[in-house]
């Protein structure tokens, strides 16, 4: 199919997750954040804001493009590095 | 410290395995370091690769060996919005020939095969493997590389960071300060398989012959950025790249602007019946030299991506030669320097001399307002949709009498709400930008 999900989109990318993770979010500077531009900016969708306005994350299917720490406005709130070494994403055919 | 290189190159990409392959053929002992599995693993572009004559200088007839995709003949710009596009198609059937104009590849297989040109030249490969610090002395003088391994300890003469748009390296050596979300884009895209023949007929292709497509104006929709979509031999890789502030101030995710441009009406004849084979994400150094860090310290040099060498202005959209051009001068310097046995900034600095010289800082310089002209909301939003508008009452037809052009082009200015005196301006800047 030519229009696709974020799903089947991910699914055709190969993925070595590191065991530590490589993005940590630090909650207590996030927690007054009103405009939430991880949630939007991630091209994988990995940042989600639940409703008590924290927000949750995860690092497996990661592209390592770095979208998220540059477009947040909170110093300090994303903590970002490489995955371990042959770890994270592996594109094949792009 | 029992590891040591006269040159430790970080990065895998166009830019290291350049700087690596220099080096290493001007006698000196190399190591290229490579986070990723593979060279290219981590590596994401359009991938269009403009003026090859800077890898034909360091590989002879590379285009009999290297993995390319197709020889670019013919491109095309696209003017949209929603309903619209008009377009400007270019074919120069001499394109095929050398000296080739330009190439489409897929960067995992394509920097794959220049890494092994660097090892070929004598270059040590390491992949798997992340460079977390630079090891500096008492002066701050860079000396090695620590890398994320037990004893990871690597002493150099010179380190080459081609660490990418990300470049933890140059951030940490002082050379640069945080990225901007203004000065850098997200590019989105996917490689959709479709078979060769339905290709080159709905393309108007043969042989080996390939064609670009870029888009301006809605496609992108009111997200400051454009799209392309490019032939593949037997694939297209299409996508969108959008400023990074003006997608989290439009709150629009970018996986949903890349279903909405393949599902304009000017995209989705030419993606029809394609399979998607692998989505991808990278960001994009788009300010030129707003954005650029200083190129050397002492005992390093900036390459490539991580030097913001990317020549995204409207018009170009280059930066697998910059960062060639930019690796080469980054080897030769290291290996002169080394020579001269100085190291310092002082002895490096005849880095940004060669490419103050050639085509690289020319360029950066020559169109330096054009990054800020092309992203400028009245260029995003305003313009392409008068220029499809102002097609659309010209070419129509219909029982009203005909007006003539200056009338039309009157009732487009104010139905976009653009006063004559901006339009004035606009193209002076835009002049400024790209003619003079």
């Amino acid at each position: 199919m030519v229009s696709t999900t974020l799903e089947e989109k991910l699914a055709t990318v190969r993925f070595r997750p590191d065991e530590v993770p490589h993005i940590t979010v630090d909650g207590e500077i996030c927690k007054d954040c009103t405009l939430h531009s991880c949630v939007y900016a991630c091209p994988a969708n990995l940042f989600s804001l639940l409703s008590d306005g924290s927000i949750v994350f995860s690092h497996e299917q990661c592209f390592e493009c770095g979208t998220c720490y540059v477009a947040c406005n909170r110093e300090g709130a994303i903590s970002w590095r490489y995955p371990g070494g042959g770890l994270g994403v592996s594109f094949r055919d792009s | 410290m029992s590891v040591s290189f006269d040159v430790v190159v970080v990065g895998a990409g166009p830019a290291g395995s350049a700087a690596a392959m220099v080096a290493a053929r001007a006698g000196r002992t190399v190591l290229l370091i490579e986070r990723g599995a593979y060279p290219g693993a981590k590596n994401v572009s359009g991938a269009a690769f403009y003026a090859p004559q800077v890898l034909e200088a360091l590989v002879p007839r590379f285009w009999d060996s290297a993995p390319l995709e197709r020889v670019l003949t013919r491109r095309a710009i696209c003017f949209t919005s929603p309903s619209s596009s008009l377009a400007v198609d270019f074919k120069n059937a001499g394109w095929a020939e050398r000296p080739y104009n330009a190439f489409t590849l897929l960067r995992p297989r394509f920097d794959r095969w220049l890494a092994e040109q660097a090892v070929a030249a004598g270059a040590t490969l390491l992949c798997e493997t992340v460079v977390d610090e630079l090891i500096r002395d008492g002066s701050g003088a860079v000396t090695g590389v620590r890398v994320r391994r037990p004893d990871g300890d690597i002493e150099a003469g010179v380190v080459v960071a081609a660490d990418g748009v990300n470049s933890f390296l140059a951030k940490q050596a002082g050379l640069r300060g945080e990225l901007d979300p203004h000065d850098v884009s997200l590019g989105v895209k996917e490689v959709i398989g479709l078979d060769r023949s339905t290709l080159e007929e709905r393309f108007n292709l043969s042989g080996d012959e390939g064609m670009t497509y870029e888009f301006l104006g809605s496609v992108s929709g009111g997200v400051s950025g454009g799209a392309f979509l490019y032939t593949n031999r037997e694939s297209l890789s299409l996508g969108v790249i959008v400023q990074v502030s003006s997608l989290a101030e439009r709150r629009v995710r970018p996986q949903d602007l890349l279903e909405g441009f393949k599902a304009h009406p000017a995209v989705a004849p030419l993606v029809r019946g394609g399979r998607l084979i692998e989505y991808s994400a990278h960001m994009v150094p788009e300010a030129g030299v707003r954005m650029m860090p200083r190129l050397y310290g002492d005992g390093l040099l900036v390459a490539g991506d991580a030097a913001g060498l990317c020549f995204a202005v409207g018009l170009y959209l280059e930066g697998i030669n910059y960062a060639i051009a930019s690796g080469w001068a980054a080897g030769e310097a290291a290996a002169a320097a080394l020579d001269r046995g100085r190291t310092d900034a002082q002895a490096l600095a005849a880095y940004q001399s060669r490419l103050e010289r050639g085509f690289v800082l020319k360029d950066f310089r020559r169109y330096r307002s054009a990054p800020t002209f092309v992203m400028s909301e009245r260029l995003q939003n305003v313009y392409p949709g008068l220029l499809t508008g102002l097609a659309e009452q010209v070419l129509r037809s219909g029982p009203e009498p005909k007006r003539k052009l200056i009338s039309v082009a009157r009732a487009e200015l104010a139905r976009a709400g653009l006063p004559m005196s901006q339009l004035v301006r606009d193209l002076v800047d835009g002049g400024r930008a790209f003619a003079w």
